[in-house]
């Protein structure tokens, strides 16, 4: 059975039609990738599944379960992690403190708890700066540990939000233009590390990319989307030498 | 020729450099014991040490009122000030240095709960003497515990939380009127309210409990506020919260039961100054025990980006609305210690311009810390108290300085730090120059 599945998703704003009739089936393991051109609608696909809107019609299931009408942070702690396309870090906290924060679900105290300073608070906050720690590790980036995010080099801020949605143990990772604004370097280490964590974690891998080179290389099937419809569906190879995406999407002058 | 400058300017240099030395190296029981000394010198030689200066009587607030009512005394109070307070704290700590710093070292080995109570129970007796010279200072000291716990609570929502509420007076009345209503119902012959249900004697011993349903009440007034605003973001919320503010206030003013307009007096004698302190550090050890840890952290992720907090696991809508009513606890209990220190509240002395100070107190001390609440909430009121004899002016001079922190230190004096209880305690080793 499918891990996450999407049916016949169609999402409108007021009375613009932003994704009409979106399939996804994403098996466990997998890497699927999204693209389109700018507008299209790839953007909203995240945010409707993870919660943030609800989609008009159709439904949604991860590991069996609908996912329509959960609030945003339910989602996410059923094993739903993103990153966004504009690296939406926290102003005043530091690279730990991120991660640490991603594992809110899975926080054992409560309320009281952390009024009251309990043992058991303080074992489950050196155990949650452990998990944290070790992912900081793998994505590289341990040594930044008590310094605010949002001062760290713009590669490292990426790989900081990566950390921090594995920290949600997720089933399913979204990642929304993983290399936007990347030199070429950085891209191919970005690639490394996806590659290092799909490996590692076990986790299915759905993107949204611009750079065809990181999408072709990454992904076992791609989307393509115009204007909230996916017009073609199948393997890089495929997708590469489809006409309709290649008027759509790459460029006309391939055909001439 | 530029010789002598140039030695001058290293010799004032060292002596700075030294002071500073000197300062990081005696351990906070240190600066305790020095605070102790002084205390005691005032104690039994403050009488005759004002007379051979030539000052009518002790000092209270530091001599603030003194010199502003009759500047001739400024070099007497001066004086007075270096020998009581100056030279002993100086000496005390320079004395004790290495003591106190094995004192310090051996309590950090133990555990931290000792260690909190050994220094809170010097400081409080110090405090406790310091205060027993005159009852206006005694007055003073619990006002400032008080709006200490104030400005802490409204820190949590304004500046941990990010949110901007300005009903922090009313959730304070709601705790006072209840705490009054409760008291003067149980333990207390009152005209209003007859004859005392309970035993005089069992008032004092309830009276936490008391000061519990005050914070409760400010809760769910807080509920109130929250379950329809925090739909919404930034101003929506401080327009609600004014507006709660003075539905509060009129809501007093008409309800005759609890006094109307005339307020209600002669609450029991419940706020001593042992009371006061001890909630005041239950209220900073609970709160700075929530924002230091990740579930109080989340306060943070909100206020920086809701979005991301959300998709990272976070129930935002539950964080803000449990912080708010947290806040909103807080405030309620401060209000039933006002109303108990004072033993009288009326529904005037919650209104915009307590308000005014409340904020004055958070933004003045700085925002997200602990520490800067309870720099900002001890420097404004002790500041207000002591320019009361310029009357009027006291309000040209404290909004200045207001408008002078905003525009040199926008977030506040000590904004966004953590405080750290143990960091704070630990001993301070020599430092090798010398």
């Amino acid at each position: 059975m499918a891990l996450l599945q999407v049916d016949n998703m169609t999402h409108y704003f007021g009375g613009l039609r932003a994704v009409h009739n979106y399939n996804l089936i994403l098996e466990p393991g997998h890497i699927v990738g999204l693209i389109g051109p700018n507008g299209a609608g790839k953007t909203t696909i995240f945010n409707l599944i993870s919660g943030i809107h609800t989609p008009t019609e159709g439904n949604i299931e991860l590991d069996g379960n609908s996912l329509i009408g959960l609030q945003p942070h339910e989602i996410a702690a059923r094993g739903l992690g993103r990153t966004f396309q504009n690296l939406l870090l926290w102003r005043h906290m530091t690279v730990l403190e991120h991660v640490k924060m991603a594992c809110y679900s899975q926080l054992g105290y409560g309320i009281w708890g952390a009024f009251f300073g309990s043992r058991f608070c303080h074992q489950e906050e050196k155990r949650l700066t452990a998990k944290a720690m070790h992912l900081l590790e793998i994505f590289d980036v341990g040594h930044f540990r008590s310094q605010l995010a949002v001062s760290l080099p713009y590669g490292a801020q990426r790989r900081v939000e990566m950390a921090r949605a594995m920290a949600t143990n997720p089933k399913v990772l979204f990642l929304d233009e993983p290399t936007a604004g990347m030199t070429p370097d950085e891209l191919n280490r970005m690639i490394s590390i996806i590659r290092k964590i799909h490996a590692e974690f076990d986790v299915a891998i759905f993107l949204i990319e611009h750079r065809l080179k990181f999408v072709m290389e990454l992904c076992e099937r791609i989307q393509t989307l115009v204007f909230g419809e996916v017009i073609a569906e199948g393997t890089p190879e495929e997708t590469k030498n489809n006409p309709q995406v290649i008027e759509a999407y790459l460029g006309r002058e391939d055909i001439h | 020729m530029d010789i002598p400058g140039h030695t001058l300017q290293r010799d004032k240099k060292g002596v700075k450099a030294r002071l500073k030395n000197f300062a990081a190296s005696v351990p906070l029981i240190g600066w305790f014991l020095g605070f102790m000394g002084a205390v005691l010198v005032e104690y039994f030689l403050g009488d005759l040490i004002s007379y051979y200066l030539g000052l009518p009587k002790i000092p209270v607030l530091f001599g603030f009122l003194t010199v502003l009512k009759r500047p001739l005394l400024i070099p007497g109070t001066v004086g007075y000030l270096l020998v009581v307070y100056g030279l002993p704290i100086l000496i005390i700590s320079k004395f004790l240095q290495k003591p106190a710093n094995k004192l310090a070292g051996f309590l950090a080995k133990g555990p931290v709960t000792i260690a909190a109570l050994v220094h809170l129970g010097l400081f409080y007796a110090a405090l406790h003497l310091w205060a027993d010279l005159s009852d206006y200072r005694l007055l003073v000291l619990k006002l400032t515990m008080i709006a200490i716990m104030l400005t802490l609570s409204i820190n949590v929502i304004n500046g941990y939380m990010g949110e901007f509420s300005c009903s922090h007076p009313g959730f304070m009345a709601l705790g006072a009127y209840t705490a009054s209503t409760i008291t003067l119902l149980l333990f207390a012959n009152d005209k209003q309210f007859g004859d005392a249900l309970l035993p005089e004697a069992l008032g004092p011993y309830l009276f936490p409990l008391v000061l519990i349903a005050g914070g409760i009440a400010a809760a769910l007034g807080a509920l109130v506020i929250a379950v329809p605003s925090f739909r919404t973001r930034g101003d929506y919320l401080a327009i609600i919260s004014l507006a709660f503010l003075f539905i509060v206030k009129s809501l007093i003013e008409n309800l005759e039961f609890v006094g109307g307009p005339r307020g209600m007096s002669s609450q029991p004698h419940y706020s001593t100054l042992p009371m006061v302190f001890i909630v005041m550090v239950l209220c900073i050890w609970i709160i700075n025990n929530f924002v230091r840890s990740t579930m109080g952290k989340a306060l943070n992720a909100v206020r920086d980006n809701e979005l991301a907090a959300e998709s990272m696991t976070v129930n935002t809508r539950k964080t803000k609305i449990i912080t708010f009513m947290f806040g909103a606890f807080w405030a309620g209990v401060a209000g039933g210690l006002f109303a108990h220190v004072l033993r009288y509240v009326n529904p005037g002395s919650f209104g915009i311009q307590r308000l005014a100070e409340i904020l004055a107190m958070v933004y003045f001390g700085g925002l997200n810390s602990v520490t800067g609440s309870i720099v900002g909430a001890v420097s404004i009121n002790i500041l207000s108290e002591a320019l009361r004899p310029l009357e009027i002016y006291k309000w040209i001079i404290i909004p200045l300085l207001l408008i002078l922190v905003m525009l040199f230190r926008p977030t506040g004096l000590i904004a966004f730090t953590e405080f750290k209880p143990k960091e704070l305690m630990k001993p301070r080793q020599k430092s090798l120059e010398g």
